[in-house]
């Protein structure tokens, strides 16, 4: 079921109000928003310390129309439980009647990294609600620094490509997978650059009993060094060349929602990426082939988990 | 209509904490809090209450699950010790800034390292600063009694700040006593309803909590929340008097013991009050005008009612079961001076760290601060700090 873009447009409500503090170009308050338009007005939603809730809440202004909590760093899934918790409460004792939807958002800092087990203990326990993750792939809000979310080679302030170690030296962690291994009633994959894909996801995810979780790639103008008006072109870029696979896993079945015609060479994307300029210096050919490789690897991984 | 119940600590928090019936309770299991969460989660299985519990992976969790809830307008709770105090610590100073009249028992246990599992006041002492009333609790009765009027105190909309009520670790958590409890119904008319004025889930009038907060409105919400913890000293003494006619057990933010004459008094928390009570009462047989003042609020610390009780003494002891390093003593002893410098009560404070990782504290023991006492109106002088049950 496709998304109908006139419809969307003309009867539902943009939940993120403009006058935001993010850096031009970048796609997280896309993310927001297009997620809120799945969602509707009846949802609370908590955020992780990180760019969106800097950029979207300096007191006393703020960007969100629907109820916002946002705690610390670590704990956006913990504390949204926490609200779900209460709701569930409140609704049993008949104080509050209306269907409500919770969204907790974090970036791969507070998501992979120290949020890890904060998110692990709300999807285990059950709690309705949904979590998604805005992957910029580093800690963009301290200044780039690396994350577990960084992929191969990237060059950030704390995985410099110097003069001996040419950038990360570790790949992603596969967070996806790790959720995947939850057995929750939903799971996907998803990017901005394909508002059809997120605003479904986010439907589905909304529409399951209990815990539901998105990865949505979020390519940072600043971070990965590229013009601001490309955000969108790398996120499609990075699902053309199949670096980030759009899916989604229902009660434990497979299913790739984007398969592209023509899987292009990652070459592509890294090309456009300042964090990965020095990969295209004589004598660092090898790490560019060991990331196709990667890619090409886990891609195949997925196609055949998916006809399983 | 009082029901006598024989209960330990950790079952006392536990009853009054079903009897007050939050909407929403997330806790993870510590020793020697372990007792309060699987009670009270025994009354959720039986049906009891219908407390949503949420059973989290860690106290960070905990503390971060109940500021949601409280958020969302719910009555919410925890309850912890030591090191899972530590693991929260960073959320509970959130709580107190996002005004959440959240309560959590905290069974006093030493914080690490080394590992220990018994009772000394590190752990609440070390947040003293974190924003939190601080309620601490002689024996299972005022466990019971206090959770009880921490909702009332935390929920007045003068004072809407999180209270931590404590109870030391084994000593009181872990021994049974006798409880007289309230019926069920008194405790509800008690507490009443709690509507929060902001609350998260009202989706149509959406709120904001917890944007980012700088330099040009930072200090004025960090002013409204001292205010606050002002304004929490009354309401303390009010809610102990209300609670009092109720039960007949009245409640302020200090509790004298035999001070109306005495010329040297201690000062104790916790379990030790009730040891120094017992003391005073030795010593008092044998002709000495000593008396005893329980500090039950440490946060708001009394100061006016020190003053007034300590204005006609001689010389007085402070105990402490906590280090403050490279403090001048320990935190009650720093507070109690800081209390009375330039009020005209020049007297001796001595001083005294007991009872660290669990070591008991005995009657006799306890003596030697009343006998430096009768030594340093005489001019003798003693260390900043002694340590009483110390080896070597």
């Amino acid at each position: 079921m496709a998304v109908n873009l006139k419809k969307i447009s003309t009867e539902r409500e943009i939940l993120l109000a403009p006058g935001h503090r993010a850096c031009a170009g970048c796609p997280g308050p896309v993310i927001i928003k297009q997620a809120l338009l799945a969602a509707g007005k009846d949802t609370v939603v908590g955020f992780a310390t990180g760019c969106m809730e800097v950029v979207t809440t300096i007191y006393p202004f703020t960007s969100h129309r629907v109820p916002y909590i946002h705690s610390a760093f670590e704990n956006s899934a913990a504390t949204v439980s926490g609200v779900e918790a209460a709701y569930r409460s409140l609704k049993r004792k008949g104080k509050i009647s209306k269907k409500i939807n919770f969204i907790a958002f974090g970036g791969d800092g507070g998501t992979y990294d120290i949020g890890l087990q904060s998110l692990s203990g709300a999807m285990e326990r059950g709690h309705n609600m949904l979590y998604i993750c805005y992957d910029n792939e580093a800690y963009m809000n301290t200044g780039i620094q690396r994350s577990s979310a960084t992929p191969y080679g990237a060059d950030t302030t704390t995985s410099p490509a110097g003069k001996v170690i040419p950038g990360k030296q570790q790949y992603p962690k596969d967070l996806t997978k790790i959720l995947i291994a939850h057995n929750i009633p939903y799971i996907a994959q998803s990017s901005p650059h394909n508002y059809s894909d997120i605003i479904e996801k986010v439907e589905k995810a909304l529409a399951v009993d209990g815990p539901a979780f998105i990865n949505v790639l979020s390519p940072c103008p600043l971070g990965w060094r590229f013009p601001y008006s490309d955000s969108i072109h790398l996120a499609k870029l990075a699902v053309e060349t199949c670096f980030w696979p759009l899916y989604e896993v229902v009660d434990g079945i497979y299913k790739i929602t984007y398969k592209p015609k023509e899987k292009k060479p990652v070459d592509e994307w890294l090309k456009l990426q300042g964090r990965f300029k020095h990969l295209f210096q004589p004598g660092n050919e090898q790490i560019r082939e060991k990331i196709q490789a990667h890619v090409d690897k886990k891609w195949e991984q997925l196609l055949k988990l998916e006809s399983l | 209509m009082t029901k006598i119940l024989a209960l330990t600590g950790a079952d006392a928090a536990a009853e009054a904490m079903r009897q007050v019936h939050p909407d929403v309770v997330a806790a993870y299991p510590i020793t020697p809090q372990t007792g309060i969460v699987q009670t009270y989660s025994s009354f959720v299985a039986d049906g009891l209450v219908d407390t949503e519990m949420v059973t989290v992976e860690s106290e960070h969790s905990a503390m971060s699950a109940v500021v949601g809830a409280a958020s969302a307008g719910a009555r919410a709770m925890t309850a912890t010790s030591a090191n899972g105090l530590a693991l929260m610590w960073e959320i509970v100073y959130i709580a107190a800034s996002y005004r959440l009249p959240i309560v959590a028992p905290v069974v006093n246990r030493a914080l690490s390292g080394p590992i220990n599992i018994h009772c000394d006041h590190s752990d609440s002492m070390g947040c003293r600063d974190s924003g939190w009333i601080q309620l601490f609790s002689e024996n299972t009765q005022e466990t019971y009694d206090n959770i009880i009027q921490a909702v009332k105190i935390g929920e007045n909309k003068d004072v809407m700040l999180p209270v931590m009520i404590t109870l030391d670790g084994f000593i009181i958590s872990h021994v049974m006593e006798r409880v007289e409890a309230l019926e069920d119904e008194e405790v509800s008319k008690f507490v009443g309803t709690f509507t929060a004025k902001y609350p998260l889930l009202d989706v149509d009038n959406p709120v904001t909590y917890g944007p980012l907060d700088l330099q040009d409105y930072y200090f004025e919400h960090k002013r409204q929340q001292y205010q606050a913890m002002q304004n929490s000293a009354d309401v303390i003494k009010n809610v102990g008097k209300e609670f009092g006619a109720l039960s007949g057990r009245y409640y302020d933010l200090l509790e004298l013991h035999k001070m109306e004459d005495a010329e040297f008094a201690i000062i104790a928390l916790g379990s030790t009050a009730g040891t120094a009570k017992y003391l005073v009462d030795q010593m008092r047989n044998e002709g000495k005008k000593v008396g005893m003042i329980k500090i039950r609020s440490f946060r708001p610390f009394p100061i006016e009612d020190l003053r007034l009780a300590v204005k006609k003494l001689k010389g007085l002891s402070v105990l402490d079961r906590s280090i403050s390093f490279g403090a001048k003593g320990g935190p009650v002893f720093v507070e109690v001076e800081s209390a009375l410098f330039r009020t005209g009560i020049d007297i001796p404070v001595l001083n005294y760290i007991y009872g660290l990782g669990g070591r008991d504290i005995t009657p006799t023991e306890m003596r030697i601060s009343f006998s430096d006492l009768e030594k340093a109106v005489k001019g003798e002088k003693f260390p900043a700090v002694q340590f009483i049950g110390l080896r070597g």
